[in-house]
């Protein structure tokens, strides 16, 4: 009953803030709601992140390049083809979730490192790809001031194309992990032997766990080409893979929410923290190490309720030790 | 792309020699990175940073002693060790708090530590471009097979071997080592036996470390020391002990010769492509054998 009032209330703060978010462009300025929509992008990738990670339990090492491939492939055909704009869009995730599919099984054979160690191998493989084919990518320039369709061409209509897909997108993997799909995945997370032992087919959940995730880190990379109408091989590269982790781990991996709360810190802090200072990543180093000694579970993993009542809670504050 | 077009057994034989000297270094870089996750079970991302920090501090040493013969062998005797202070203090003061927990926490970590220790360095050397001169005997090329080869390369030729040769005495034929490869093994019955199991992972981490640093103050005369090149030769040297096999020196060194030598050829064969080759090997090599071309240790 409890669990039941608890998500009512986090519904009612989604559906409030998401509101909010249909009418701010109205009142801030344009700036701001460029950060906005970056946040967007950046969260729907966070999230499919942590599909696999969090609830799945699979060291997806190199998720970025999949958010790559589905940023390149849209940006591609949106540049160079006469195609129309929608094919662009919708090629983006499947390319990206053909990519995993294939990747996927190379890497589900292997264990944990292993598998982690794999993924950051094939993925620097499309990354140096998509380096130095320069008649095709750009190399490392990338590709710049790609062609929007109409209704998405103003910064105000792009942002509300990717709130409304991210809304969309989190409806679907809300459902997904609380299907019996979802609750199987984590099931194999917390004991995949005896999942094995109860005639799951572990493997099989896993590459299928790959491939949705890996859909829409292709779909966030289409987002992030609306919003910054250009591509580059960063986007690929293993160091933004570890920072969507971050955000992960910073949000709380075993909270729904958590990813998109550190996406917004993240990306807000690199934006803010950026204009003062060059050295950055200093800070996030930093901050990251205060989250691996402080706070392991995230903020939203980390339960205030729990920690800052009574005595009486004392045996459920010690289950997390 | 002209293909067989004046591509003669000398030319071979220089890429290949070239793509040896090169596997010398991968191989002293990736040893090290092996190393720690044989025995720690970590694969440590700031690993590059170390190599780069290597260079870098190669270079300070180099420059600060007029860059004459006794400069260059000073910084080559002084900046790992330096690299592995860097390396024992960041393992004492942090790391070591946390081997009780899960290895994502590692992992990440280490990339703390990356990140750090790269805007660090910038904070000190600034983005410039920079390059040392060899000692003046190892300057100039030798002449094999009537064509052009860098003396300092034969010199890395040599010095490959060596560090193998040591890193495989000390790993089998010294006491230290012995343990540190039962801690890979069976940490546990390591400590149940009386050794402080601590104490052991911080010298494995900072033997490590020292090698990212040899590697890099080997690398520096070769190449313009910048920033970035952490990125480059983090990757590299994951690749390199993936597909030789986890926390296996030899498998390191078998994997080196594989990307060495396939990258030296791709830039023979095709210049623009030249740096997807060793990744195509590596993809080939994993398709075969998923585990690595050498026995893992775990």
């Amino acid at each position: 009953m409890f669990g039941d009032m608890v998500r009512r209330k986090s519904l009612g703060t989604g559906v409030a803030l998401f509101i909010v978010l249909l009418i701010a462009p109205l009142i801030i300025p344009k700036f701001y709601i460029y950060i906005l929509a970056v946040i967007f992008a950046t969260a729907l990738l966070a999230m499919s992140l942590n599909l696999v990670v969090g609830h799945g339990g699979l060291f997806q090492f190199h998720h970025a390049a999949f958010y790559g491939v589905g940023a390149y492939t849209a940006g591609l055909i949106l540049a160079k083809t006469s195609w129309p704009w929608w094919i662009g869009f919708m090629a983006g995730p499947i390319i990206a979730a053909l990519t995993g599919l294939v990747i996927g099984m190379f890497c589900v054979r292997l264990n944990r490192l292993y598998f982690g160690m794999l993924q950051i191998s094939l993925g620097s493989l499309i990354w140096a790809i998509a380096f130095r084919w320069y008649d095709l990518t750009g190399g490392d320039d990338g590709i710049h001031g790609i062609p929007m369709p109409e209704f998405i061409s103003s910064l105000k209509s792009s942002y509300y194309f990717v709130l409304i897909i991210l809304g969309v997108c989190l409806i679907l993997m809300y459902l997904i992990i609380k299907s019996p799909f979802g609750t199987t995945l984590q099931a194999i997370r917390d004991n995949p032997e005896r999942c094995a032992a109860v005639g799951i087919n572990v493997r099989r959940h896993q590459l299928m766990g790959i491939v949705v995730a890996t859909f829409f880190a292709g779909l966030a990379g289409v987002l992030f080409v609306t919003v910054e109408g250009s591509v580059f091989p960063d986007l690929l590269f293993w160091v933004l893979s570890l920072e969507i982790f971050i955000m992960c781990l910073l949000g709380g991996w075993f909270t729904f929410g958590g990813p998109i709360l550190g996406a917004a810190i993240i990306v807000s802090l690199r934006t803010f923290v950026g204009t003062y200072t060059e050295y950055w990543t200093l800070i996030l180093g930093i901050i990251l190490i205060l989250l691996i000694f402080f706070l392991p579970e995230g903020i939203m993993g980390y339960n205030f309720v729990e920690k800052f009542s009574f005595r009486s809670k004392r045996t459920s504050a010690s289950r997390v030790e | 792309m002209e293909v067989g077009q004046g591509i003669t057994l000398a030319v071979l034989s220089i890429h290949f020699l070239v793509g040896l000297s090169r596997a010398m270094i991968l191989f002293i870089v990736s040893s090290g990175l092996s190393f720690v996750l044989g025995v720690l079970r970590v694969p440590n991302v700031a690993h590059g940073s170390l190599y780069m920090i290597g260079a870098f501090v190669a270079h300070s040493i180099c420059t600060a002693l007029g860059g004459g013969s006794t400069g260059f062998w000073l910084a080559l005797f002084f900046s790992p060790l330096v690299v592995a202070g860097i390396s024992l203090i960041a393992e004492r003061s942090l790391f070591c708090h946390l081997y009780e927990r899960e290895h994502l926490m590692l992992l990440l970590f280490t990339f703390a530590l990356m990140l750090i220790l790269g805007d660090l360095t910038k904070m000190i050397w600034g983005a410039d471009y920079r390059s040392i001169m060899a000692p003046p005997f190892l300057q100039g090329s030798v002449s094999i097979f009537n064509s052009p080869f860098p003396k300092y390369n034969l010199f890395l030729l040599v010095i490959g071997p060596i560090v193998a040769i040591g890193l495989w005495l000390f790993s089998n034929k010294t006491k230290v080592g012995k343990i540190a490869r039962a801690a890979a093994v069976d940490r546990e019955m390591v400590g149940a036996i009386g050794i402080n199991v601590s104490w052991v992972f911080a010298f494995a981490f900072i033997l490590g470390c020292f090698l990212a640093g040899l590697g890099g103050a080997l690398v520096s005369p070769t190449i313009s020391v910048t920033l970035g090149m952490d990125h480059d030769i983090i990757i590299e040297a994951f690749l390199i002990v993936t597909i030789g096999g986890l926390g296996n020196m030899w498998g390191a060194m078998v994997g080196s010769l594989i990307f060495g030598i396939t990258q030296s050829f791709g830039v023979l064969f095709w210049p623009q492509f030249a740096i997807v080759f060793p990744y195509a090997a590596v993809v080939v090599v994993l398709t075969l054998k998923p585990t690595g071309m050498l026995k893992s240790v775990w």
